[in-house]
This record gives structure tokens, sequence and C-alpha cells, in this order.
């Protein structure tokens, strides 16, 4: 399907469109609460254009829901050599990670699952509140350990 | 990268370790005392104590599930929700499941989980003066928070249903929006 963004997407200089970059971010019920750029070996990183990206799957992410029950719902949208996954915690709280068309379903599903275990055991502190910003230092630390696992 | 012990290095899977009754006791004992220090109304200390069982219940609905990850599924429907609620959840917190679970044949969308001794309650004996207060409010809470967060909004109220001859019971009333 053909969205609005699409056509202004197209119309983008050509320096501009994300070369083989690969961004996480987890978004909570009304905003993001964390974001990772992930460097891999030929990429170009182009920054807010990536989020943009990502934030125009969050629908896409909601009628997926509608088909899957499990919390990894795979690749949910696409942007030419580019692909959005998601997974969504029971508390509907959305990771979703753009990336390359060539990575492995596996590696995604199992950074998803260290990501969720991180996220519970972040969640489960009484300090840190539900849909709020992540700005804990070792949670960033460990999910930069876990993209250079799965993603690098 | 620090090498201290953090919280994220414990792991989630589940303790051996039961959780004293007692420990349990003293702490929601305290806890209530505490509250109705500041509490202005009955009402208000139902909902602080609500509000507080709302958190715990996020926390464990994330908790359950990522120990369960490659099983659990989400629920696009009320009732399997409720009966999560009613058999899963209620096992985790209490070690049994809710008493009962029934549709209300008055009002739409209201559902009701029905529990004999509620956990809160065992060590608590209310005043005359305090009327209905029902300090289940927090596993009323509690539900809510789990509620809430799969995507059912709803207001859960923890209400006293007296029987004569017998000890009063709780019943949470579920009432769902829409």
């Amino acid at each position: 399907h053909r969205r609005p963004n699409d056509e202004a997407f197209a119309q983008l200089p050509h320096r501009l469109i994300p070369v083989l970059a690969t961004m996480f971010l987890i978004v909570g019920r009304s905003e993001p609460l964390y974001e990772l750029e992930i460097p891999t070996v030929s990429t170009a990183s182009a920054g807010s254009l990536d989020q943009f990206v990502l934030h125009s799957a969050l629908d896409l992410v909601e009628t997926a829901m509608q088909q899957h029950t499990g919390l990894f719902l795979r690749t949910v949208d696409s942007f030419g050599d580019l692909l959005v996954s998601a997974y969504v915690t029971p508390t509907h709280v959305k990771f979703l990670l753009l990336h390359e068309r060539s990575r492995s379903e596996d590696a995604i599903r199992s950074f998803f699952g260290d990501v969720q275990e991180l996220y519970v055991k972040l969640a489960m502190n009484p300090f840190c509140v539900y849909d709020t910003p992540i700005v804990s230092k070792g949670f960033d630390d460990r999910v930069r350990l876990l993209a250079s696992k799965y993603l690098a | 990268m620090e090498h201290r012990r953090s919280i994220f290095d414990r792991d989630i899977s589940r303790s051996r370790a039961d959780v004293s009754l007692s420990a349990f006791g003293f702490l929601f004992s305290e806890l209530v005392q505490q509250i109705q220090r500041e509490a202005e109304s009955i009402n208000d200390l139902e909902g602080q104590l609500e509000q507080i069982g709302y958190g715990v219940g996020v926390k464990v609905l994330e908790l359950l599930a990522a120990r369960d990850r490659r099983n659990f599924r989400h629920k696009h429907k009320l009732v399997p929700c409720l009966r999560f609620v009613s058999t899963t959840l209620w096992r985790y917190l209490f070690g049994k499941d809710a008493d009962r679970l029934e549709k209300s044949s008055e009002h739409d969308n209201e559902y009701y989980i029905h529990e004999q001794e509620p956990l809160t309650n065992m060590f608590i004996s209310v005043p005359r003066e305090y009327g209905a207060l029902n300090c289940a409010a927090y596993t009323a809470g509690i539900v809510c928070g789990v509620l809430d967060t799969s995507g059912f909004t709803a207001k859960v109220q923890a209400v006293t249903i007296e029987e004569p001859g017998e000890v009063d019971k709780t019943v949470y009333v579920v009432k769902f929006d829409e």
C-alpha cells in the first residue's frame, strides 16, 4: 500500500536516504523511551531519517498485533532495502528495529528477547516509572553489548 | 563498563524461596497505617492502595511474560485476559486460583472475581468507623494494572460481600470502559 510518507520519501535527495543503517527504538504509549544507533560495517548513518522511518512504522505495528498474538511480530514494514521488525511486550512497550534485509530473523528474535529481559529487570526497579524514558546507563551499556553480539 | 553487580545481573527465573507470610503481613500492615495517617477519606485510602497495587500489576505482568516468553500470547479479548488474571496471575501471587470468575448478568462489561479470604485482609480487622473499607483494594489495583497495560481499560474495585452466618468475602468488581 502507498502512504503519504512514501511520496515524500521518494522525493528526498539521494544522499539523505538511509544506507544500510541500523537503529533500535523503544516506544511507549505516547513517546519514544530509548534509542540506539547501531554502527554496522557498511553504514553511513542518516540519523533523524531512521527515526522517521521507524515512527511511521508504528501504525503497522498495531495492525500486525491484530494478526499475531506472540510477542515477536517479525517484519512489519519495509523501506527499500531496509526492514522494520517489531516486538511488543505484554504491557505494550514496543521494540522496533530498522535493519538490512539480510539480517537473520533468529538473530533479531534473540536480540529482542534478551532486550526484553533487560527491560523487565529495569521495570522491576521501584524507582523506574512505567512508560517514561529510559535513562539507565547500565541498561544502555547492556543493550549496546547485545547489539554487537546479534547485530554487528 | 562498570563491573559492579547491578540489577541487570540478577536472574529473573523463579526463585525457590518462599516469602514469609509474617513479613508480608507486617509490611502490608505498615503500608495501610502509613496511608491511613495521610488519607482524607475511606475512598482516598482505598484509592492510594489501588494506586500502589497498579504499579505492582505492571511489573508482575512483565515478569510473568518474560519467564515464559516463547509461550506468552497477547490477549485481544477481555475474557482470556480475565482468565489469565484469575488463574496464572493469582497462582503467582497467592499460590492458588481465584475462587470464581463470573460475568455480570445485569451489567454489560462487568465481571466479578470472587475471593473468600484475600491475603491482604488476613491480619486486618476493620473497625466499625471505617465502614466498608476493604484493603484488598491493593489487589484490585494489581488487577487493574495488569488489565490496563494489556489494553483493557477498566475500573476494579474490591467490594466486601456480607454473607449471613459466614465470614465476609471479597468480590473484585471489574468494570470495563466502552
